[in-house]
């Protein structure tokens, strides 16, 4: 068990690895995304109330779900990294701090598009887009962080202490709709229970948010691969790497 | 079922056109950004690092001709 742990731990053998996993990531989320995007912008039944402009829900759930997923993924990551020490924890935390930002950007951006249309402005201060926006300047306050000390260890306990203390947001953001009254609709899929939403339209979402997990996925572990180069330039299998057979 | 008449009502979508197109052009725009960023950045280390370890070789050898 622990050489297992250990291994885990091991920027080498992480590279090694998920070098196997990237093609086959990169076939799933394209083809997903292509085809969850088809399906929705074409295929899928126009909504009653809010005609054409509700398609944009096949970018705007996925990319919020990721958004929040992701930001767990990021304090799991520095916590792991400042209890057990471990490098890569300490990588993985950095490599998921852009992409998430990325991805809290796509959420709020496309859903003040969608708003104009629907709600007849861009943005409004309600707590669900006002919580969003908090995890937006939470990712970039870590990213900001991650640039701003001398040393690795100090920078990555910082970083870490912040991710999880921006933890609290998350709850908030979730229960938003149903705490305050907001222009935001409630939420489409729970888990408990059937989505509010017809089968025809649902089924896209899903190809959708299958879709955006992989790519997830997929930019975490190339995010982590470029940390683990720039941190292990000094060691002899990175050098390797840099030699041309 | 295509849910549009034709291409020009696919493209206008019903006067939700540019909310639509937008949304999904620039988060394309993104994600080819977030997935190609990495293996840019990574060559670019990987050069860099080739070059440092190059001009290393190159100073130990002056250093060997210098010594004999």
């Amino acid at each position: 068990m622990w050489q297992w742990f250990h291994k885990l731990g091991s920027p080498r053998w992480f590279y090694q690895i998920s070098g196997k996993f990237l093609p086959w990531l990169a076939l799933a989320s394209v083809v997903l995304i292509v085809t969850g995007a088809v399906w929705g912008l074409a295929f899928a039944p126009e909504d009653a109330r809010q005609g054409n402009s509700f398609r944009i829900i096949y970018i705007h759930v996925p990319a919020s779900f990721l958004a929040l997923a992701g930001y767990y993924v990021m304090a799991a990551a520095g916590a792991v990294g400042m209890i057990w020490k471990i490098k890569l924890a300490d990588m993985v935390m950095v490599a998921a701090a852009p992409l998430g930002a990325a991805l809290t950007f796509i959420a709020l951006f496309t859903g003040a598009v969608w708003g104009k249309p629907t709600w007849g402005t861009y943005w409004i201060w309600d707590a669900r887009i006002t919580s969003m926006l908090v995890l937006l300047f939470l990712y970039i306050g870590i990213i900001a962080l991650s640039h701003s000390f001398s040393t690795r260890e100090s920078s990555a306990r910082a970083c870490a202490i912040l991710a999880l203390v921006g933890t609290v947001n998350i709850p908030i953001i979730y229960k938003s709709v149903d705490w305050w009254h907001t222009l935001h609709q409630p939420a489409t899929i729970k888990l408990s229970g059937a989505p509010s939403m017809h089968p025809d339209m649902f089924k896209p979402l899903l190809v959708m948010i299958l879709g955006f997990y992989c790519f997830y996925v997929l930019v975490l572990l190339l995010n982590t691969r470029t940390e683990v180069l720039l941190r292990e330039g000094r060691t002899n299998w990175v050098k390797d790497l840099a030699q041309p057979k | 079922m295509f849910q549009f008449e034709n291409l020009d009502a696919f493209m206008s979508m019903g006067g939700h056109g540019p909310y639509v197109w937008g949304s999904y052009g620039l988060s394309l725009v993104i994600m080819g950004w977030l997935a190609l960023a990495p293996l840019r950045r990574q060559r670019v280390l990987l050069t860099k690092l080739h070059q440092r370890l190059q001009a290393k070789d190159r100073r130990m050898q002056g250093e060997r001709n210098e010594g004999s």
